[in-house]
């Protein structure tokens, strides 16, 4: 039996019928990694510890590499986080070990989740399982190739700026970024700390579901974690839309869109109105600027947030050779001089530069003004409807190489991803189709404040009535 | 007299004395082996959050309206972003534009006039670990346990025109923060520390001349100090035409001089945003009414009190109240005892003569109010002479017996018996025939000679009252 | 506003990372993009816009003064590059 091939609610049915055990269907998962890991690179290591096989949710797992796992090498992706060993789990890790869950490994990244592609990892880029020479899009690249490869059942990532939805998309897969608050990110290593939130990168949307229910909830530790309960998400998997009201923003569909992801989301949008979804046209004047927006309020936050990686305490430090300044400042000069890429440096000096005397007023905080203009436009939107319904991304994946010298057209291919993390609202990425090369496309929902509920409703009952999240990759 | 005034402006930091650091709940504690106080959080690693502690912004409007400033309805935490080892995060969360408290003043006492100080603001912020440097191995070394402690910074107008009044402020402001029990305001320890900001400018003009700033001072005398150092480099630089340069200076108390920071940074340039990982705070009307309705009476207040309620001199007063502890001792022992102004002599004067000799606090001594006065009561009474009571009061403290055992156990009732005391009066009578002739011819007052003397005699147990009498009375009869 | 070599410099000093010459062209090329890139906020009117910092209003969040465990000494040391007498070993510090 294939059991990698398998989502997690099959692989409970066959624990529960005895058909299979938790033991085998990690070992097989091991198999599989064997197998194909060296054509995908979705893993920067696997981990040391075995599992202790008990727990209600067996289920092995994909970390990206940005979570702290006690006692576990934790880099994100970085040369200067390199020997760097947590001396303590992440919240949402205690949930997973105390839920059963078997961690694999660490799935790779693009260094500190700063990129689309996973291309500025420090260990190489991961490849895509639909088509080898694309990227797995990023900045959670690693777990979605692992979870599309079959190299695990389901895999925990980041979303910052759309580092979930956009490669859930371009590997064919269910991605979900929760409402910010929904998950602790206590232990998760901070990209933009007003923006980041954990969640899901599953096989279909009932895995989601059932991932979702053992990540949320409120932990003190977390100031920014909202205490509210959390529903048991699988009684949101109804196969029902009728009446939802779906809006579809005109400034998704305008130029710059792909036409065969175009034709593919029509396809949806038609299915969904045929299974008694309303359709509203709608619009979100200020998302146009919603990429320069988040450009000036992540790098700030990351500028800030990466100011910890100096050499003093762990990870990496340079050892200068002669004096230029003194032996202090040389060593922090070098050592993130050395121990960050090209990207990182990028955004590490944007974010500097925005806070800087005498712009702070001019970048920072008029982003942070058109931050609440982009949320009014969705507030106003999710008074008429249920759900705002977007491509993921505006194109399917791209090769590897072939952006990494632009940043800025890297970045724009997060324009539909980026509001739903500047408003803070729960938004998930499901598989809608593939392009005439073969590679899949994805369908964005983005919902009200702690409304996954309806997220997954309308998910579940697309994919009830398609195949699409059925195809595997041939590796 | 000088052609310049003095402009002084006092940056004071007190570690506030809760039981645990400011954003996580590691124990806020002082003088454990390096590095055997941090956590995730205080030791800055990655993916550690903050969460702020309740006690700690309940001392900061503690603070803020003993300083009667106002407390802001809407506060928030932001990051001053600078790279030195002992910040582990790279920034330091602080308050920038919504501190905790804002546009309050101290009075004090300076030089016999009573004077307002402008408080700018108070904020609440994170203290940073400590470097010990070692020029033997060409290192530094980092503990990180002071990291987190919670620090109120309170920053005033630059309205102190003196270095002594500099130092009275500090003296005032510590025993404020000490009465509402927020800070242990002990600069040994590092739980206060003082920046300065000095400048001069000519008598007549309003704006302020080129200020430095001073840091390294660890004693309130040494603040002193440094200001008048600094003061006296600006005068003599001014008036012999060079200029003051905007810069920080590190007191060395050895040299007593003042000291250029090598490694300065080029430029200040903090980037202080909003903390993304800490919420805002709104501070009800209501919190703010209890938090007041809890505030001790503050040590000017109590003066007052003392002076009008039990008619001390402004002296006895003012010793009872520089110490909250020894002020409440002093008016549990009013409630025994009646007669306040007999306390307060005992209290301002062997009691705390007592206390300096042993480099304790009234809390440490080994006396309750109701055994002091049962002391003061004996001596009152005639039972002991004062000189005697001190020492009765010394032994109360060495051994923790009462007054009444001590007395007993060591005979130091007085003699008041006529007979027993006659019979040292004929002694010393016979001893200094010359004193009683000056007796004799009219100078009564030489009896005192022979009251000293019977006394020795004694070994301190006479009655002195009972023995001028009788010697009186004897040289009288002879 | 245009980014020059010197602001880059400035920002790279600021941010405590050494950029080589051979780096500087490129990296002021790549911000100069980007900031020209974000000007385009500049065309909005955000006068009397409130700014977010956090997009789902939580407040008042506090934590209560109780100790709880801390790491042990041995576990704060395990992460240190360089540890000497129970610190954290650094390049000397000089004031």
């Amino acid at each position: 039996m294939n059991l990698h091939s398998l989502t997690a609610h099959a692989l409970m049915d066959l624990y529960k019928s005895g058909k299979a055990s938790p033991k085998e269907a990690y070992e097989d998962v091991l198999n599989r990694i064997k197998a194909v890991e060296p054509k995908v690179k979705a893993y920067v290591r696997l981990v040391s510890q075995q599992p202790d096989y008990s727990g209600e949710f067996q289920i092995p797992i994909a970390v990206k590499d940005i979570l702290c796992v006690k006692g576990e090498e934790i880099t994100c992706a970085s040369h200067i986080l390199k020997g760097f060993h947590p001396p303590y789990d992440a919240g949402i890790i205690e949930k997973i070990k105390k839920s059963g869950g078997t961690i694999l490994g660490i799935a790779n990244m693009d260094e500190f989740a700063f990129g689309s592609s996973c291309e500025s990892s420090c260990y190489g880029p991961s490849y895509n399982p639909w088509d080898l020479a694309c990227v797995p899009g990023g900045s959670s690249g690693g777990s979605a190739a692992a979870v599309a490869a079959l190299e695990a059942t389901w895999a925990l990532g980041s979303d910052t700026g759309g580092s979930i939805r956009q490669p859930a998309s371009f590997c064919g897969i269910v991605g979900l970024k929760p409402t910010y608050g929904r998950v602790s990110r206590y232990g998760l290593i901070a990209f933009a700390s007003s923006l980041d939130q954990v969640g899901p990168l599953t096989r279909d949307v009932r895995d989601c579901a059932l991932l979702m229910n053992i990540i949320s909830g409120y932990d003190e530790r977390d100031s920014t974690s909202v205490n509210r309960p959390v529903p048991d998400y699988t009684k949101a998997l109804v196969n029902d839309v009728k009446g939802l009201k779906i809006g579809i923003p005109k400034e998704a569909f305008a130029d710059g869109l792909d036409a065969e992801v175009r034709r593919s989301l029509e396809n949806a949008v038609d299915l969904l109105k045929k299974l008694g979804g309303v359709v509203h046209e709608v619009s979100l004047p200020h998302t146009p600027y919603a990429v320069a927006t988040y450009y000036i309020v992540a790098t700030a936050e990351a500028s800030s947030n990466l100011a910890r990686f100096d050499g003093v305490r762990y990870g990496l430090r340079a050892r200068p050779a002669g004096l230029r300044k003194n032996a202090l400042v040389d060593m922090y000069e070098e050592t993130r001089a050395k121990g960050f890429g090209d990207e990182a440096k990028r955004r590490i000096m944007l974010g500097t530069y925005v806070l800087s005397s005498g712009y702070y007023d001019a970048y920072y905080l008029r982003a942070q003004k058109v931050r609440t203009l982009i949320k009014n436009d969705l507030d106003e939107v999710f008074k008429k409807c249920d759900v705002i319904l977007t491509p993921t991304c505006p194109t399917v994946a791209f090769k590897v190489g072939e952006k990494i010298s632009d940043p800025l057209s890297m970045y724009l291919s997060d324009i539909y991803t980026i509001p739903a993390n500047l408003a803070g609202i729960p938004s998930i990425s499901i598989p809608c189709g593939f392009s005439k090369s073969g590679l899949p496309i994805g369908l964005q929902l983005m919902g009200k404040a702690f409304d996954e509920e309806m997220l997954l409703r309308i998910s579940y009952t697309y994919e009830q009535n398609t195949q699409w999240h059925l195809k595997k990759p041939n590796l | 007299m000088s052609q310049f005034e003095t402009v002084i402006g006092l940056e004071v930091h007190l570690q506030l004395s809760t039981k645990t650091k400011i954003f996580c709940s590691c124990a806020n504690q002082y003088g454990c082996p390096p590095n055997t106080n941090v956590c995730p959080v205080c030791l800055g690693l990655p993916g550690s959050l903050p969460v702020l502690n309740h006690q700690a912004l309940l001392y900061g409007i503690t603070a803020g309206l003993a300083l009667n400033a106002q407390i802001n309805p809407f506060i928030k935490f932001d990051r001053k972003n600078y790279y030195y080892p002992d910040l582990p995060k790279g920034y330091q969360i602080s308050q920038y534009d919504y501190p905790v408290a804002k546009d309050g003043f101290l009075k004090i006492k300076s030089g016999g006039q009573e004077k307002r100080i402008g408080i700018k603001r108070a904020h609440l912020e994170e203290d940073a670990g400590k470097l010990v440097h070692d020029n033997m191995f060409g290192c530094s070394l980092v503990d990180y346990n002071r990291t987190g402690t919670p620090l109120i910074e309170i920053v005033t107008e630059p309205d102190l025109r003196s270095p002594q009044e500099a130092y009275d402020y500090l003296n005032t402001l510590k025993l404020t923060l000490q009465y509402l029990g927020v800070s242990d305001c002990d600069m040994e320890k590092g739980s206060l520390r003082c920046d300065a900001n000095v400048s001069i400018r000519p008598i007549g003009q309003s704006a302020l001349g080129t200020k430095t700033e001073l840091k390294n001072m660890n004693s309130f005398r040494a603040v002193k100090m440094a200001l008048e150092y600094e003061v006296r480099r600006h005068e003599q630089t001014i008036t012999s035409g060079g200029k003051i340069f905007q810069e920080t200076l590190l007191w060395n108390d050895e040299k007593a001089m003042t000291i250029t920071m090598r490694s300065k940074e080029q430029a200040h340039d903090y980037r202080y945003f909003p903390d993304p990982d800490l919420v805002p705070f709104a501070i009800d009307q209501s919190v703010i009414e209890q938090v007041r309705k809890q505030l001790p009476e503050l040590p000017q207040d109590k003066f007052l009190r003392f002076l009008s309620q039990y008619g001390l001199s402004e002296y006895d007063a003012n010793m009872l109240v520089a110490d909250r502890g020894i002020a409440d001792f002093f008016e549990a022992a009013v409630k025994e005892y009646p007669h306040a102004k007999k306390i307060a002599n005992w209290m301002a004067g062997p009691v705390l003569m007592e206390l300096n000799d042993r480099k304790i606090s009234i809390n440490e001594l080994k006396i309750t109010p109701q055994g002091l006065v049962a002391l003061i009561a004996r001596v009152e009474e005639g039972l002991v002479s004062n000189l005697a009571g001190k020492d009765v009061l010394t032994a109360m403290l060495n051994g923790g017996k009462t007054a009444d055992e001590i007395i007993k156990d060591k005979g130091l009732a007085q003699v008041s018996d006529d007979s027993a005391l006659f019979e040292i009066i004929d002694e010393v009578i016979a001893q200094n025939p010359t004193v009683v002739e000056q007796i004799k011819s009219g100078k009564p007052q030489a009896a005192g000679f022979l009251v000293g003397q019977a006394m020795k005699k004694s070994g301190g147990r006479a009655n002195p009252k009972k023995l001028n009498e009788l010697i009186t009375r004897r040289i009288a009869d002879v | 506003m245009s980014i020059s070599k010197e602001d880059v410099k400035y920002v790279a000093a600021l941010a405590r990372m050494d950029v080589p010459e051979d780096k500087l062209e490129g990296f002021t090329r790549n911000l100069g993009d980007i900031v020209h890139y974000v000007e385009q906020l500049q065309k909005l009117d955000v006068e009397h816009v409130k700014p977010t910092s956090h997009a789902v209003p939580v407040g008042n969040v506090f934590r209560q003064d109780v100790v709880k465990a801390s790491l042990t000494h041995n576990q704060a040391l395990s992460v240190a590059v360089e540890a000497k007498d129970g610190c954290f070993k650094v390049p000397l510090v000089i004031e």
